[in-house]
């Protein structure tokens, strides 16, 4: 393992080092008492701080806030977050640590594990490169910041907490009654971010390396209690770089193709709930017997959320998707059913 | 040689914590033996590790750095002397409890007014010794939650170390002290531990009062009982009065999100809370926001506040107050509220890329008697309490301070059940001796005993030998000693007030006036754009001859400082012919530092401002003079000469 010869003609010195180490822990106390007040937290949150972002937008309803929490992950403002109703409007907006506000277009969003980029339009921006970012343990000790209750506005900072990464163990969880659709490896802390506001906080290490996501409220359905947890940046890095590829986009290319004749939903058999809202969820309402969609295994209270690679939030949105297909071609369509998500090849005959 | 997996993890731990080590062992080393070549003590290093790296795995006792194993000893040493001066408050009736923390050997005590509201005039306060102290109701502050009481039976009370909440930083460690669900039936107080969560965090209030500014946020447990305890810093100084959580679906417990009051608001009203009164909280008379650029503006001001008549505008932006810069309205408001009514303020704002600092008197945020009202649980007006109005971008989070009842009392011993809310029928026990000397009721004040005392603390400095004031005649009807200032004004000329009874004459270098004292003193302010400075000499005189209880009504208002001024100073206020006076007194040599005579509540007062004392006829008195109405300066007058005699009968 190492050299014999080094060994001996080191021996002496050896000694040498072990009284040196000897003297260091010995003197390493005092060092400890020189400054007790001053925090080595302090100098972290100061790096870690400006690439926490506040976003507002939709709620505002008893229950349902209109804001949660976000970061940067790109210099030109690119910012990870949940996927949740605050994002569910064309007005969404972006505080920065300096205050600074901006408007923020939603890129796209990852229905299973309810992550969405956002963009702002700014550059040189302090961000967390998800390549960096690391992996955290059972008893890895964290930070979580996040505009917990909306407590900080403008340029005031995030809220931050401090504790221990529990275990890590897979998601089991739900929202409401619904089951959450994300079944991965989580963090779970012994901090408690479970709090109004703080889904898409980051959790960072004492050193400030980005370890995961903070994730929505969420009851575990085994035993009923909140939970508080985070998604592994690990989990993220894929869907990020997905995203940011252009798959799961929110938003059709402006100068896409529109055949002359497009498909209809009627053609695959599928009538969705009644177009009521600003953005009704794409809820399949009823199947036609016999229809594409019916063979193909569509079931009523399936929720369509992808068409292709594009992300689908409203039935207006299916809608306008659906001129971008000629009759003749086949429909890729992923569905929410229940906790899954599924996938079918529509065409119609 | 193959560990296995266990030994290779802690092995790699400890290879890394002694590569810490020895970093460190090989700088000091390098820079007491230079002659040593840096490669030798490369392969030195090497074969220390070898060493360690064979060792580690027979290693079986847990492995902890001795820093680590000091730092946890000192946090005992520092929290076993910190729980000393920490209270468990318990409503004398069973209506309610708390916690508190004492910061003077004198035994005043800081707790929550939301804690002694529930009390009355009297609580028990039980402490780490085991033993169960009477303490008496001092000051209230409703607005910020903040109550001063007094304990009795000691005088060497265990008391915190103040600390500076201002130096407080988000990541620093604190821990909280008190009685959380009443669990300590001996007194010693529970500890939670955890990081300063934000710093400067505003609260909307719960209708005008419990507002939260400028507090401090942290995720140390803060659960129902530890209302009104300290939250301390790593080295047990006192940094806050923790009192409200943020509470949603879990019902009343901690969720990681807590709040104090900041020590820093406690102390700029301290002075104010030990004159016995309710104390108010201040306004500008102006509402803030954020315009569409993200500046803070003035969104409403009212033409009969202090900030109007210094020149605030609507649209104004508010650039700094009180020496910090806003950037934010919670910014704005976080300064507003740790101020009590009445204070003088630097403002700073810009109209037109033009800057204008002034000096604002923050006027009270109730009207005359609301707080009262509000604090005897009737409202002025029969509605229901208004909600928080939320800002357009910061919704309304669901928390309320709340009173801090336990619900599961049955596993309490019988001597506190009897304590506990609920367990006995509203009625408080006979106050107690000590408590019925120290209290004494009076409209408007929390415990009148304690404004009295502060009245006569400052006139007994006043009056003390060597200081200015005449004795009180004898006799109630004889009439009192003439005064005469005489000397020169700044510009070499000469003035002389004759002060009386019944009036003045007043000789300027403009001429001759003549003025009498009526009913409504601020009918006739003279001399003209003075003020009305003859108003204020005529108080002084009538405050210093008549002494306090025949003067009218006086009452010790507390400390506030000087404009343009940090130490706060002692402040008496008269009440005479309608208008109200305001005696500055240095809290250290008692010298009346200055008089502000306000005619009414929407004009500008008249600033006298004294100095240059000297001993004129064994008795020390101003040899200056200096005269202010509102922005302008009156004049100064040098005082060569202050005489009393007898007046004609």
């Amino acid at each position: 393992m190492h050299d014999r010869t080094a060994r001996t003609r080191l021996s002496v010195l050896t000694m040498a080092a072990i009284a040196a180490l000897m003297a260091t822990l010995a003197a390493a106390p005092s060092i400890a008492r020189a400054a007790p007040s001053t925090s080595p937290l302090g100098e972290t949150l100061d790096r870690v701080q400006p690439r926490i972002v506040k976003i507002h937008g939709a709620g505002g309803f008893r229950g349902m806030e209109a804001y949660q929490s976000g970061f940067l992950i790109s210099a030109q403002g690119h910012i990870l977050t949940v996927f949740s109703y605050v994002l569910d409007t064309d007005y969404v907006t972006v505080t920065l640590d300096d205050g600074r506000k901006f408007d923020a277009r939603l890129v796209g969003a990852h229905p299973r594990l309810e992550m969405a980029v956002l963009k702002i339009d700014a550059e040189n921006l302090p961000y967390f490169d998800l390549d960096q970012a690391v992996e955290a343990q059972p008893g890895t000790r964290v930070l979580a910041l996040s505009n917990l209750f909306g407590v900080a506005t403008g340029n005031e900072p995030a809220s931050v907490q401090h504790g221990i990464v529990s275990v890590v163990a897979p998601l089991e969880a739900r929202l409401g009654v619904f089951e959450t659709p994300y079944r991965g490896p989580v963090y779970v802390l012994d901090a408690m971010t479970n709090n109004p506001g703080a889904a898409g906080g980051a959790l960072v290490t004492r050193q400030g390396q980005l370890a995961g996501m903070l994730g929505k409220e969420l009851r575990n359905t085994l035993n009923n209690t909140w939970l508080n947890y985070a998604i592994p940046v690990g989990e993220l890095r894929q869907p990020v770089k997905e995203i940011l590829a252009g798959r799961f986009v929110a938003e059709p290319e402006s100068q896409r193709p529109t055949p002359t004749r497009a498909i209809t939903l009627a053609d695959l058999g599928i009538s969705l709930v009644p177009d009521v809202l600003e953005r009704t969820p794409p809820y399949v309402d009823a199947v036609r017997p016999d229809s594409p969609a019916a063979r193909a295994g569509v079931k009523p209270d399936d929720l369509v959320i992808l068409v292709g690679d594009r992300l689908i939030q409203s039935s207006k949105a299916l809608r306008e998707e659906l001129q971008h297909t000629a009759p003749e071609d086949p429909v890729r369509l992923s569905v929410l059913r229940g906790q899954d998500v599924r996938e079918f090849a529509l065409k119609k005959e | 040689m193959k560990p296995n997996r266990d030994h290779a993890n802690r092995a790699a731990t400890v290879r890394e914590r002694c590569w810490r080590v020895v970093d460190d062992a090989s700088y000091r080393f390098l820079t007491g033996a230079a002659r040593w070549g840096a490669a030798r003590w490369g392969a030195a290093i090497l074969a220390l590790l070898t060493i360690l790296a064979l060792a580690v795995p027979n290693a079986r006792a847990v492995d902890v750095n001795p820093a680590v194993v000091e730092a946890e000893n000192q946090r005992i040493a520092v929290m076993d002397r910190a729980k000393n001066a920490v209270l468990a408050v318990f409503s004398p009736s069973g209506q309610g409890g708390g916690s508190g923390v004492v910061i003077s050997p004198d035994g005043y005590a800081l707790t929550n007014f939301h804690v002694v509201q529930p009390c009355g005039n009297w609580m028990r306060c039980g402490m780490a010794d085991g033993k169960l102290y009477d303490a008496v109701l001092v000051g209230l502050d409703p607005t910020g939650d903040v109550a001063l009481v007094k304990l009795f039976g000691r005088d060497d009370f265990p008391a915190a170390e103040l600390g500076d909440s201002d130096e407080v930083r988000p990541g620093d460690w604190a821990f909280a002290m008190g009685n959380p669900f009443l669990l300590a039936t001996d007194f010693q107080p529970t500890v939670t531990y955890g990081i300063i969560s934000g710093t400067h965090r505003y609260q909307y209030p719960a209708g005008t009062l419990l507002e939260y500014t400028d507090c401090l946020q942290t995720d140390a447990a803060v659960n129902p009982g530890n209302s009104g305890g300290p939250l301390f810093d790593a080295r047990g100084r006192l940094i806050g009065i923790n009192g409200r959580c943020s509470f949603e679906k879990r019902g009343r417990v901690s969720v990681g999100v807590g709040y104090a009051i900041s020590l820093g608001q406690i102390k700029n009203f301290l002075g104010c809370l030990r004159s016995g009164r309710v104390v108010d909280h201040a306004t500008l008379g102006a509402r803030v926001a954020f315009d569409g650029e993200g500046r803070v503006i003035v969104d409403e001001i009212l033409p009969s506040s202090d900030a109007y008549r210094r020149g605030l505008r609507y649209g104004d932006e508010i650039v700094e107050f009180a020496g910090r810069a806003i950037s934010t309205p919670n910014g704005f408001k976080n300064v507003l509220g740790i101020f009590p009514k009445g204070w003088r303020l630097p403002l700073s704002y810009r109209r037109e890329g033009k800057r204008f600092d002034v000096s604002v008197r923050l006027q009270g945020v109730h009207r005359e008697g609301e707080l009262l009202s509000k604090i005897e649980g009737r409202p002025p007006v029969p509605l229901p309490e208004p909600e928080p109005k939320p800002q357009p971008d910061k919704p309304q989070p669901g928390k309320k301070p709340e009173g801090d009842a336990p619900k599961d009392l049955k596993d309490l011993p019988k001597k506190l059940r009897e304590l506990m809310p609920g367990r006995k029928a509203p009625g408080a026990p006979p106050m107690p001796k000590v408590v019925q000397e120290h209290f004494q009721k009076r409209r408007g004040y929390a415990n009148y005993y304690y404004n009295r005392l502060n009245q006569d603390r400052v006139w007994q400095g006043w009056t003390a030998e060597g200081n200015f004031a005449v004795a009180p005649p004898s006799s109630a009807a004889a009439p009192r000693p003439a005064w005469t200032l005489a000397g020169q004004t700044e510009g070499g000329q000469p003035f002389r007030f004759v002060l009386d009874d019944q009036g003045a004459t007043i000789d300027l270098p403009g001429g001759q006036l003549a003025w009498t004292a009526g009913d409504a003193l601020g009918s006739n302010l003279l001399p003209p754009q003075s003020g009305g400075l003859v108003v204020a000499l005529h108080l002084w005189r009538r405050l210093a001859v008549e002494g306090l209880d025949r003067f009218g009504e006086v009452y010790y208002l507390g400390t506030a400082p000087l404009a343009g001024e940090d130490k706060p100073v002692d402040v008496l206020v008269g009440l005479d012919g309608g208008v109200e006076c305001r005696f500055f007194f240095d809290p250290e040599d008692h010298r009346l530092l200055a008089i502000e005579m306000v005619p009414d509540d929407e004009s500008d007062p008249c600033e006298v401002g004294f100095g240059e004392y000297h001993v004129v006829e064994g008795r020390l008195v101003p040899g200056r003079m200096e005269v202010h109405v509102g922005n302008d300066r009156y004049g100064v007058f040098l005082i060569e000469k202050l005489t009393t005699s007898a007046v004609k009968p």
